[in-house]
Parts: structure tokens; sequence; C-alpha cells
């Protein structure tokens, strides 16, 4: 039997048998003992996820052409009772009016909200805190097995000039920020689960107030220093042929090899990308958030996804779903950050001997640069010869 | 090593700095969430 079909197959009779929305709809529902309103059996029907018909509900907002006339019982209702406006609110099909200023004031039912908290505090933690805990797991056997890079032969005791003053500035400037939103940023999202518990309402109070001022004002150093890095940096992390060849040498890592590079190697610049392009992502969330309302996005990349794709992602969104929605996806991409920088932290400090000084005081050994970024030497050494600075 | 603290130092300014350059631009949220009619001073 053809093997495709029968998975096709299989897939479709294991959804049905799992999905009786598929399946089933709620059978006809007598409401002439309600006068019309809903009975136990609806609620029933959609606790069994069974496909209700909601035009009963949907389509019963009052009939404000026969109101009784404004001085009579009830006038000033104007036809609809209270159940019949908060009906027509539920269902979109009322335009409310507020006299209070401000954005998103008018919105005053949203259906994702529940659903994104239960994500946030659930998946989102612990799959979030899972990879990051393994991580570092990972990192520390990591280093039991392979040991320090270290710089073969030792090292020479000469110097070159690996990064200039204003290279290391923003670099610090941006690993100075990104460790403070990191830090703040699990706080915000796991404190309330794990810290409360320990220390108290009070103290966690205080500090969740603390860790809001400085991630939301440390941001616009992180935003700084993304610039910054990318203007020095990009034109020495365009990919090149040589980046292959250093990949599959797999960086010399776990061999005692050492692929040729010029001033940053494949990996390197697997972290530059994915630094400057989570990095953008989540700046990009992260002004949505500190602008609530002010800068929604997710309505139009959703209708973006769908017109290449072909998917059916939500493009009516009410402004509370587009902050959640903004969270959501600035606390997955900082996660994926995370990672990254904790594999950048590692090889830059204790995996790799000699490796810390290019961001350190900018030095590094001439036969540790040899080793990993041969290129580049020679490069450096060409233009001294010349005359030129590095 | 000096560089290093300078970039956290600049982090920090920048951060003091920025919520005072904000509200100078009228992007407080009590501004944001008022009406032109309210006096906020």
């Amino acid at each position: 039997m053809n093997l495709k079909l029968f998975s096709v197959a299989s897939f479709l009779m294991v959804a049905l048998v799992f999905n009786p929305a598929w399946a089933q709809e709620a059978p006809e529902v007598d409401r002439s003992a309600t006068g019309g309103a809903q009975t136990l059996e609806d609620i029933m029907a959609r606790q069994k996820q069974l496909e209700v018909d909601e035009s009963f509900r949907s389509e019963n907002l009052g009939d404000p052409a026969s109101a009784p006339p404004i001085r009579d019982e009830l006038g000033t209702l104007g036809g609809r009772s209270d159940a019949d406006v908060w009906r027509g609110i539920r269902y979109n099909e009322l335009d409310p009016e507020t006299q209070v200023r401000g954005p998103a004031v008018d919105v005053l039912i949203q259906d994702e909200g529940m659903p994104w908290l239960e994500f946030r505090e659930g998946p989102l933690i612990n799959y979030g805190g899972g990879a990051i805990i393994g991580f570092l797991v990972l990192l520390v056997i990591f280093y039991f097995v392979r040991g320090k890079i270290r710089i073969e032969g030792g090292p020479s005791g000469k110097k070159i000039e690996r990064f200039k003053a204003i290279e290391r500035f923003g670099h610090w400037l941006l690993a100075g920020s990104f460790i403070a939103l990191a830090l703040t940023g699990l706080l915000t999202l796991m404190g309330r689960s794990f810290l409360i518990p320990v220390i108290g309402h009070e103290a966690f109070s205080t500090l969740a107030i603390g860790s809001k001022w400085i991630h939301n004002n440390i941001a616009w150093s992180f935003m700084l220093g993304l610039v910054l890095t990318f203007c020095m940096w990009v034109v020495h992390n365009i990919p090149n042929k040589l980046d292959w060849q250093w990949l599959k040498a797999g960086g010399g890592i776990f061999s005692d090899s050492h692929p040729s590079a010029k001033k940053f190697n494949a990996g390197q610049k697997i972290i530059f990308w994915t630094v400057m392009i989570l990095g953008v992502s989540v700046s990009l969330s992260g002004l949505s958030l500190l602008f609530p309302f002010q800068l929604p996005m997710f309505a139009d990349t959703f209708g973006f996804i769908n017109s290449i794709l072909g998917t059916d992602f939500p493009t009516a969104l009410a402004p509370h779903e587009e902050m959640q929605y903004a969270n959501t996806w600035h606390s997955i991409v900082a996660f994926l950050m995370m990672l990254a920088i904790i594999a950048h932290i590692y090889i830059g400090s204790v995996g790799m001997e000699g490796a810390f000084d290019a961001m350190g005081n900018g030095q590094v050994d001439l036969e540790w640069a040899r080793q990993h970024h041969d290129l580049w030497v020679e490069e450096v050494q060409a233009r001294q010869g010349k005359g030129e600075s590095s | 090593m000096k560089v290093m603290i300078a970039g956290f130092v600049a982090a920090l300014v920048i951060a003091f700095l920025a919520p005072v350059i904000l509200d100078q631009f009228g992007w407080s949220t009590a501004e944001q969430y008022s009406s032109e009619s309210v006096r906020l001073d």
C-alpha cells in the first residue's frame, strides 16, 4: 500500500477520534422553556466542545426600533436590556462609546486574555526555563568532556590588537544591557511563580518595580549597542566560502584542527546574525510593549504571512491582543537570544584560553590569533607593513 | 577592562536619561492617558 496515503489516512482517523468537534455538531436544542435564552444543554454542548450555533445569542440584541418613549418605564435603555447590550459587546455587534480618553479604552471584552495568560504561565516558563537550564547542563558536561580549548604550544607572549576601544565599547554596551534585560525579563516572567513563595509579596513587589524600571529604560542602551555593533562589524560578517570550510571542520571545537578564518569565523558570524536578527525583532516587539497600543504590528505581520503562505492567522486583533502577541513573541525571541548568548559567553570565557582578552583589553596573544584567525593576522601584518593601522 | 566598565556605565547613564527625555517629548504615561483638558502639573 502507498505509504503516504496510509499516513494521511491514519492521521485523519486519529484526528477524528481525538477531535470530536470535527465530527459532531450539537443536537438541536428546544429553548421554548427559557423564552429563547440559553439552556443547560447549550452550556453542556460547549463544554463537550461540540459545534454550537451561537446565532440565538449573537442576534438577540434587543429591539431599539420599538423602544418605549424616553419618559416611560425602561425608556432610557433604548430598547435594549443590559443583557442585550453585553451580548452585543460580546459578539462585537455594538460600537461602544466612552467619555474616557486614552488608547484602547473602548475595548470592553477581548477573548484572548486567558489563553495568553495560560501560555505565559505554562509552556513559556516551562519550555523557556527548561531550555536554559538544559543548555547550561549540556555546557558543563561539554566542558568536562572537551576541556578548555588551549593555545597549541602555549602563548607566544607577543600581542596583537584584536578590537579597538570603540568596538569593545559597543560590545560591552550591548552585552551589559542584554544581561540586565535578560535577568530582569526572567524576573518579570518567572518571579510571580518562583520568588513570591520564597521571599513574599512585599519583597517581590519592590524587586519587580525595580526590575521593570531597569528593563524599560536600559532597553535603549541595548538598541544603541545593536546599531553600533552592526555598523562596525557587518562588513566582516558577510558569509563567504571560507565559512563552509570552517563549519565542515566543526570550527576545530571537536578536534585539534584550526580551520582558517578572517576577522570573524563562521561561528562568530552565526552569533552576529543571530544577535542582529533576533535583536531587531526583540527591539520591535519591545517598543510595541513600551508604548502600549501605539505600535501594533501583529495584524499586519499576520496578514503578510497569510498572503505568502496561505495560512489563516487572525488579522482582526483587538489592541490588547496585539499587546499579548507582542509580549509572547518578545519572550520567545528573548529565550532564543539567551541560549545563543550563553554559548557565546562560554566560548569567550572558560571555553577557550585567551579568548576573553579580545574584549577584555583588546590585545590577544599572536599565537592565539594565528590559530583561530590566521587570515586576519596576515591582513593586519600586511597593512602594518605598509604603515597602516590595524 | 576600562572600556568594559565604560560600556556598563554608559548603559546606566542612558537608562537614567531615557525617562527624562521621553517625558520632555510628552511620552509620559500620564500624558498619554489624559486629554488636553487635564492639567498634570
